[in-house]
This record gives structure tokens, sequence and C-alpha cells, in this order.
């Protein structure tokens, strides 16, 4: 085998040591963000370089990784990014959410409740909640450095004038701490009340946007809303097809060309587990036969 | 407003002291004191390139003086430097007991998002969390400002001149400041519009008591607007008095050629 030799982790320690540094002051300013000397990665912007380089910073040769995109263990990105660690790392892998020590995630949080000690590396596309009203980084950051955060609350008013209520499905923005306003990177709003006082630490990397910030454990996040329009939950109203849950985070599936469809869960090892465990859905009973068209 | 005590007319605003601004060689504003009383509009006439702006941008905290100081009476009384004032301060004042209204309404408003939440913004800043007193807010204001709240939701890049105008002192207005600078408010309309925007803005100054300073080189809107003028010329202020005695009965020889090249009507 002629491949090079990688450092452990694909990174060098010089950089693995500056990002820890940046991860540091994350945690210790929840939800702030910190700017850190991004590197490129042997990927494009906007697969996980941001998440990539964190894991990468915090990963040692006792962890056990699983990487999630949408919820599955099993797309393209996430199986690249699985095999990329255990290749320049050699670390264990796994699909199991409470097996892992380290999970890196792209638009969604686990089911499974996670337990401490954990660790949730967020791939980040842009970190700035303000960004899309205030285009100006100089004034963004002077607003987060003075809390004025009226201007968040601009967008969530623009979605109920436009749509009568708060139509944010995604990157629903939070406030953290009690303090400082992030974007939760763009997971359902689904998956926010997960965030709030959550025993596993977040750390959220964006790679384009040269940014690091965390959510230590057991931290307060709220989501933002009015008091006539609270913050609400979505998600699609059935149980899974293949597992029966009630409760889970649904993805859906078009099946054909004539209007049908399914609803399955996004986190696919929280229905395999209870598909394992015996819970059925409408589609799981048994094998899939073709179906013969007419 | 007629309760204000004489107490509290007694005592300045705002007061400028020995204001000057350069640019390198370039004396864009010299010695520049004034003082200017709750409830008083006062306006800053001259040509083009004779100070005004530079001067409101150094009263309005958004530049820093070369020399002297700008001192603002908070609400709890007490007479304030600008420049020690910390930058939350500042941008606090900014946007609740002040009101900046810009020659083009796009710097002052967010075109893209709309009407209602332009408004809004100044109050979800101070602190409001409930969607309907909001609006309900911002929709008085509108109707204050004769722009049909049937638009609310529409974004001011859909409205025409006036219309952005008078939004924009709508959003300045609603955190009820007690005072509003203005910086040539009616340039770039035509003159049917000029008109019923000057008659609002001193509607809505004598009904609020606003003290009000406004730089502007058209001496009509001078004469609607304010109680008291100050001429400028090469960065100096070289004549200040009630509007009607400046206007009327002008001492210094520019302010003569400034008053006679206005058309007799």
């Amino acid at each position: 085998m002629n491949a090079p030799t990688y450092n452990f982790a694909y990174l060098d320690e010089q950089t693995k040591r500056m990002i820890r540094r940046a991860i540091l002051k994350a945690i210790a300013i929840p939800g702030y963000q910190v700017p850190f000397a991004s590197r490129e990665m042997p990927m494009p912007y906007g697969w996980g370089t941001g998440g990539v380089q964190v894991t990468a910073a915090i990963l040692g040769p006792d962890d056990v990784l699983k990487v999630i995109d949408q919820g599955s263990d099993d797309t393209t990105n996430a199986i690249s990014i699985r095999k990329f660690f255990g290749k320049t790392a050699g670390v264990a892998t796994t699909t199991s959410t409470t097996d892992a020590t380290v999970i890196q995630t792209r638009h969604r949080i686990p089911e499974a409740s996670l337990h401490a000690g954990q660790v949730l590396v967020y791939q980040v596309p842009i970190p700035e909640p303000l960004r899309f009203l205030e285009p100006r980084e100089t004034e963004t950051r002077r607003m987060h450095a003075l809390a004025e955060y009226g201007l968040m609350h601009v967008k969530l008013y623009e979605d109920i004038a436009r749509f009568g209520h708060i139509a944010t499905a995604y990157a629903y923005p939070v406030k953290v701490n009690a303090r400082y306003v992030m974007d939760p990177s763009p997971t359902p709003k689904f998956d926010n009340p997960k965030m709030d006082n959550c025993a596993a630490l977040q750390l959220f990397g964006a790679g384009r946007e040269k940014r690091i910030y965390a959510i230590p454990p057991y931290t307060t996040v709220v989501s933002l809303d009015f008091e006539d329009h609270p913050f609400t939950r979505y998600r699609f109203n059935a149980p899974c097809a293949l597992c029966g849950a009630d409760n889970s985070y649904l993805d859906e599936i078009v099946t054909d060309d004539k209007g049908g469809r399914m609803f399955v869960c996004s986190d696919t090892d929280f229905c395999e587990q209870r598909q394992a465990a015996g819970h059925h859905g409408t589609e799981s009973a048994a094998p899939h036969k073709e179906k013969a068209h007419v | 407003m007629s309760e204000l005590s004489s107490l509290e007319n007694d005592e300045p605003l705002l007061l400028a002291e020995g204001l000057a601004k350069n640019y390198g060689r370039l004396a864009a504003c010299r010695d520049v004191s004034f003082a200017l009383y709750p409830g008083e509009v006062l306006a800053i006439v001259g040509e083009s390139g004779s100070g005004k702006s530079t001067l409101l941008q150094l009263l309005s905290a958004q530049l820093a003086p070369s020399a002297g100081q700008v001192s603002y009476r908070m609400r709890d009384g007490v007479l304030r430097n600008l420049a020690e004032l910390g930058e939350a301060e500042r941008r606090f004042l900014f946007r609740t007991d002040w009101g900046f209204v810009h020659q083009d309404p796009a710097q002052g408003l967010r075109m893209g998002v709309s009407a209602g939440a332009n408004v809004g913004e100044r109050l979800m800043a101070v602190g409001w969390n409930h969607y309907g007193r909001i609006r309900d807010t911002a929709s008085t204001w509108l109707e204050r400002v004769e722009i049909d709240t049937g638009r609310i939701d529409d974004a001011p890049k859909t409205y025409s001149g006036g219309m952005r105008q008078r939004l924009q002192i709508a959003r300045n207005l609603v955190t009820e400041p007690r005072l509003v600078f203005m910086d040539e408010p009616t340039g770039g309309l035509d003159v049917s519009v000029q008109a019923r925007l000057l008659d609002l803005m001193r509607n809505l100054v004598s009904e609020l008591g606003l003290a009000a300073i406004v730089v502007t080189h058209d001496l009509a809107v001078a004469r609607l607007l304010s109680h008291r003028v100050m001429v400028m010329k090469g960065g100096r202020v070289i004549e200040t008095g009630l509007t009607d005695q400046v206007l009327d009965d002008p001492r210094e020889p520019y302010t003569q050629l400034l008053v006679s090249s206005i058309l007799p009507p």
C-alpha cells in the first residue's frame, strides 16, 4: 500500500490544538461564535468540513464514533465521514446512539436521549442567526455583544404576518443560557427541545464560515417566540410505517408516481432498534414484494 | 404638550458646547454652541457644504467631535456627556429616546421586511413580546402617518417615495422619543407630497411635544416646521434666532442672500 500515512484523525497536532482552544472558549461562553482558522478538508464545503474538523480535534483512540446525515447512518455523507475517521484515526464506529461517545450529525438530533459523557458535533452551514436580516458581520457581532436581539423577533413577526403562524421549520433560533441567540444549524424545530438541559456536550462547527460554538451539558436553551404565538414542535401526523413509532421525527418518502407515500423515522438507528424489539408498522410485516404495475 | 412645567422647559434637553470637526486641514464645523429645549424645533439651514450634515452627525453622536462636547438630558433628568456614554447606552438612546429621519428612506428602513415589522422593530428591541400588541401599535402608527393599514404587510420597497418617508417617521416615533433628528426630510419628494409631509410632521411634533433638529437647505421647510433657525456657512453658525425674525429680517449679508434667492410666491 502506497497511501500516505496520516496523522491521527487526519489533522496535524498544531491544528487540533488551535481547534481545541476555540472549542474550550466556545464552551466557556455558551452560544458565542468563536472564530477559528478553518482548514481545507478533503471534502467540499457544505459536506461537513466544520463538523469534521471539530470531530478530528476531539477524537481519541478509545472513542466510538457515529455519524448521521438527516438522522440516517447509511447515506453517502454519513458513510464517507465514518470511513474517513475509521481510516485516518482507526477508531471504532457504530450506528448505535447509546454506544457512541462522539456523534457527528447533520440536520438531526438522535431520538434516543443522549447521556453524560457523549459529544454531539453538528455540521453548520451558516452559523449567524441574524445573517439574512443584517448582512454586515461587523454589525451582527456588535448586536451579539450588546445582546440586541430585537431583529430576531422581526423575522418571527414576518412569519406570522405572512403565514399566520411561525413558519420557520428548521434552523429555529434559540437563546442559550439566557444570553446569546444561536442558530441550532438546520435541524428541524422538532429537535429544539432536545437541546435544552441536554446531558451531552453539543459542539457546532462551521467550516466555510470559520466559526465554532457550543452548548455545555445541562444548559438552558429556549426557542424564541411570542407570548401569543408560542413555540410549537412539528411532526407529520402519522406513525412510522416501519416501526409504528408515533413520537419520532418522520421523513416523507414518495413511493411511486401516483401520489403514494409513506412516513418513516428519520432516525434509522432508533427505527431499527424498535423493529428489533418487536414493534411493527404497516409496511414492515413482511419482506417487500414487487408490486405488479397494472 | 402644554402640561410641561416651566421648570422642565428651563432645562435644556440637548446642549452643544464649542463643537468642531476637522477633516485634516478642512474644518467642516467650528465652534458651534447652542441649547435645545424640550418641545423646541430647531432648523439648521445653509447651502451644500456648509457643515449642516456634519453638525447633525456630531449632535447625534454618530461622529466624534474634534473639539467640544454634546450633552443630553436623559429620561432620569441627568445631563450626560454623549462622548462618555457606553456604546450600549448610546445605541439604546438611539432606538428609544431619539429618532433619526434620513433623507433617503432606504437608509432608515428595512426595505425587505413588511411595514408592520419596520414599525414594530423598535418595540421588539425594547422587549415587546406579544405579536398582537406589536401589530396593533404598528397599525395605529400607520394610521397616524396616513398610510392605508391594508398595506401593513407590504414591504416598503413597494411604497412610493412619500409613503416611505412617512413610514420612516412612524418607525422612529413608535417608542415616543423626545428628540428627533431629521436630515433633509423632504428632499427628493415632489412639491405636493412635500406639503403633505410637512403638514403631518408639524402636527406630530406639536401633538407629541417633540424636540427636533431639522437640517434643510429649503427655507420653506424651516419656516413651516421650526421655532428657531441657525444659519450655517463654511462650518460656522453665522446667524441664529427666531424663525420669522431670521427669515423676515435677516441681519447677515449671507442670510439676506439666502432669503432673497427664493422666488417670491
